[in-house]
């Protein structure tokens, strides 16, 4: 980008602004010997153009919607529509998250993210003895398509796209999804959302699995096959770097994990036979945003960038769309803070400037209050309100990608890719993502970050604010926070025990013996059955139980 | 024996799966000297209890990030009083509102240690309840 001569003279002038640097530092010390990164990459004093003297425009950045997409998927990104304003919600019953959802699209949200209770995720009914005291607490309980359809009562399906955080059992959640929209007659092709559907981070981070890696895999490219003919709008995957980053990675470790289950995920379905041009252009991501503003700008353009080549040069896919790195972000959870909650609406503004600088397509942003307990409705309309300003007032989203180009953020960029690629290589020689979660490097290398940023907090090298600094007396402050009443679990269990004495109960027994018969059978994809089943009303415990059978349960291996 | 290692049992029980705060804690006990039994995710009470008294461990101590809590403790403690075995210490930390602290100590939870704690104040916390319980037993 620069030219021979011109790069001599800022070196040489370098050289006289260094040993003004000297003078000033012998007189007035700077705060620190070392800066780094929140992710600890050495940061300089100062980047000029020498860092970045290699950078081709054409080459490394190009135009926004071109390859390999660095300043964005899209030609016009935030000009022609912002992104989706997205927040992860759902408690309790059916009903109230019903209700919750139904506020938030009046209040100017513009797509549903639905939270599902543990028991859900995990594949046990309301009932089950391992559910007790979790029902409707992290998110809403469904058993059933009774619950589903409750869930989405009033809400029109065709004008709303849904994200739904599962994982293990996504096939059922979104079986019944599909069977809810037949009932609103909404045709299957008009569906639009996101199933998280990513295993393999629940293995490394996040602990909602079931079944083993094989299988599991199995489902998830049943569904990319599925989609792929039937439901052409939904992101089939939303390959997750959050709870990787949320369990303590770095930002690199965040890009290299993520992207390497990326990789596997890939494998697997060409492997089955499908097309990556195909089944490529609905996969999705979801990142973090985390607290070191540039540093997270960077990561999510390193992402996107090395995310293309994957799939142009490994991969040999041609078709644009699947080269495209999209991606939800959400703000880190794990940054906020019980001491003194008001300052994590700083905290969120930070990050989610960082993630609509970075280009994201959808963001959920935390409100306040999340950890001391869920969080309240007022604490998530100022969490909203968030990104509505940032879009509406700030005037970030005039033009495209308005950092590119500065020293440092390309420097950066650079730097992540490069070492997140060096991750990527260590994991291929290893034997792929599989292998290396088997042996449980991935969980040591993230749990080694989380370890090393808790001594940095007690040794007072990372500063946290009103927690190792600034802090102020704050007893007995009680606060207005949601709870969930207790009295949900009951309705939910008689609700359930209804429904199982009216369905037709000798048609549920056939249905699941279908599934039984296609889990046998890797030939046949589960999808067809797990669809019939649900509208036959089998219950999603009872579907993961034929399922458990047959495929078996993971046991985690035990990292310390 | 005043040298004796004190044992812990770090759990997670039910089926929350957020465990970077538990390994962290774990990992910072046993860099104090400590000797820590991590359970892994998706323990049932029974399960940690059992494991408490087969382990002859002076103390439990529960993550909690899903709301359940109450139920959790509850259940633990109730079972370590079936088992004749309520001299073990328990304590916890997780997102535990404030409000729900005076229930927890009230069931016979000894400590609950919200986020943000230092990991040195529950090292130092758990060292003087353990020294506290065997002077007890002692006499």
């Amino acid at each position: 980008m620069f030219k021979e001569e011109e790069l001599k003279k800022i070196s040489e002038t370098r050289l006289k602004y260094e040993e003004e640097v000297k003078k000033v530092t012998q007189k007035y010390p700077e705060r620190k010997g070392t800066f780094s990164t929140c992710g600890g990459i050495s940061v300089e004093r100062l980047y000029t153009p020498e860092n970045i003297k290699d950078l081709d425009y054409l080459e490394d950045l190009n135009f926004p919607g071109e390859y390999p997409y660095t300043r964005g998927v899209q030609p016009t990104m935030y000009r022609g529509r912002f992104w989706t304003m997205r927040q992860y919600a759902g408690y309790a019953s059916a009903e109230e998250s019903n209700e919750r959802y139904k506020y938030l699209l009046q209040q100017g949200q513009t797509g549903l993210s639905v939270a599902f209770d543990l028991p859900t995720q995990i594949g046990y009914d309301s009932d089950h003895p391992m559910a007790q005291g979790e029902v409707g607490k992290v998110g809403v309980a469904i058993d059933s398509l009774e619950d589903m359809e409750t869930l989405f009562d009033g809400i029109p399906l065709d004008k709303v796209s849904t994200s739904m955080t599962i994982n293990a059992p996504a096939s059922i959640l979104l079986a019944m999804y599909i069977a809810v929209g037949e009932k609103q007659n909404v045709p299957i092709d008009k569906l639009s959302g996101t199933i998280q559907n990513d295993i393999l981070k629940e293995y490394i981070a996040r602990g909602t699995y079931i079944f083993p890696p094989k299988p599991s895999m199995r489902l998830i490219t049943d569904i990319f096959e599925f989609c792929s003919k039937h439901v052409p709008k939904w992101n089939t995957i939303s390959i997750s770097g959050y709870h990787i980053r949320e369990a303590g990675s770095t930002a690199v470790q965040e890009v290299a994990f993520t992207l390497a289950d990326g990789i596997a995920y890939v494998e697997a379905a060409v492997k089955k036979g499908l097309d990556p041009n195909v089944f490529g252009r609905r996969l999705s991501f979801f990142f973090n945003s985390h607290n070191d503003f540039l540093e997270e700008i960077a990561k999510f353009r390193a992402a996107r960038r090395l995310w293309a080549k994957i799939m142009k040069e490994r991969f040999g896919v041609t078709h644009p769309d699947a080269q495209k790195l999209r991606f939800h972000t959400q703000t880190a959870g794990s940054t906020l803070t019980a001491q003194q909650p008001e300052n994590n609406i700083i905290r969120v503004t930070i990050q989610a400037l960082a993630a609509v600088l970075g280009g994201t397509q959808s963001l959920h942003t935390n409100s306040f209050d999340e950890a001391l307990a869920l969080p309240s409705e007022d604490s998530v309309r100022i969490a909203l309100r968030t990104q509505q300003i940032i879009a509406y007032e700030s005037g970030v989203t005039n033009t495209i990608d308005p950092l590119a180009g500065s020293y440092y953020l390309e420097w950066l960029t650079d730097e992540i890719e490069r070492r997140a690629q060096e991750y990527i290589s260590k994991i291929d020689e290893m034997g792929g993502m599989l292998v290396a979660i088997e042996r449980g490097y991935v969980q040591q290398q993230i749990q080694d970050s989380a370890y090393a940023y808790q001594r940095a907090i007690e040794k007072g090298e990372q500063i946290v604010v009103g927690v190792n600094k600034f802090q102020i007396e704050e007893e007995g402050k009680s606060r207005k926070i949601l709870r969930v009443d207790p009295s949900v679990a009951e309705k939910q269990i008689a609700r359930l025990k209804a429904l199982k004495e009216r369905r037709d109960n000798v048609k549920v027994g056939d249905v699941l013996e279908e599934i039984r018969k296609a889990a046998r059978d890797e030939s046949q994809n589960l999808m067809p059955k797990i669809l019939e089943a649900v509208k036959a009303y089998a219950t999603l415990g009872e579907i993961c139980n034929v399922l458990r059978e047959e495929f078996g349960e993971y046991k985690e291996s035990i990292i310390l | 024996m005043e040298d004796k290692k004190i044992r812990v049992i770090v759990a997670k029980p039910g089926l929350d799966g957020h465990d970077r705060g538990a390994k962290v804690v774990a990992r910072a006990l046993r860099d104090a000297g400590m000797e820590v039994i991590y359970t892994g995710l998706r323990q049932t009470p029974e399960q940690i209890v059992a494991t408490a008294i087969q382990e002859d461990a002076d103390a439990i101590g529960l993550s909690i990030l899903s709301g359940a809590h109450e139920h959790y403790f509850r259940e633990v403690i109730r079972l370590l009083k079936e088992r004749g075995a309520d001299d073990i210490i328990v304590f916890g930390g997780g997102v535990i509102p404030d409000d729900d602290v005076p229930i927890l100590k009230e069931m016979g939870v000894k400590a609950v240690f919200g986020p943000g704690t230092p990991t040195s104040e529950i090292i130092e916390w758990l060292q003087s309840a353990v020294q506290e319980r065997r002077s007890r037993e002692r006499v």
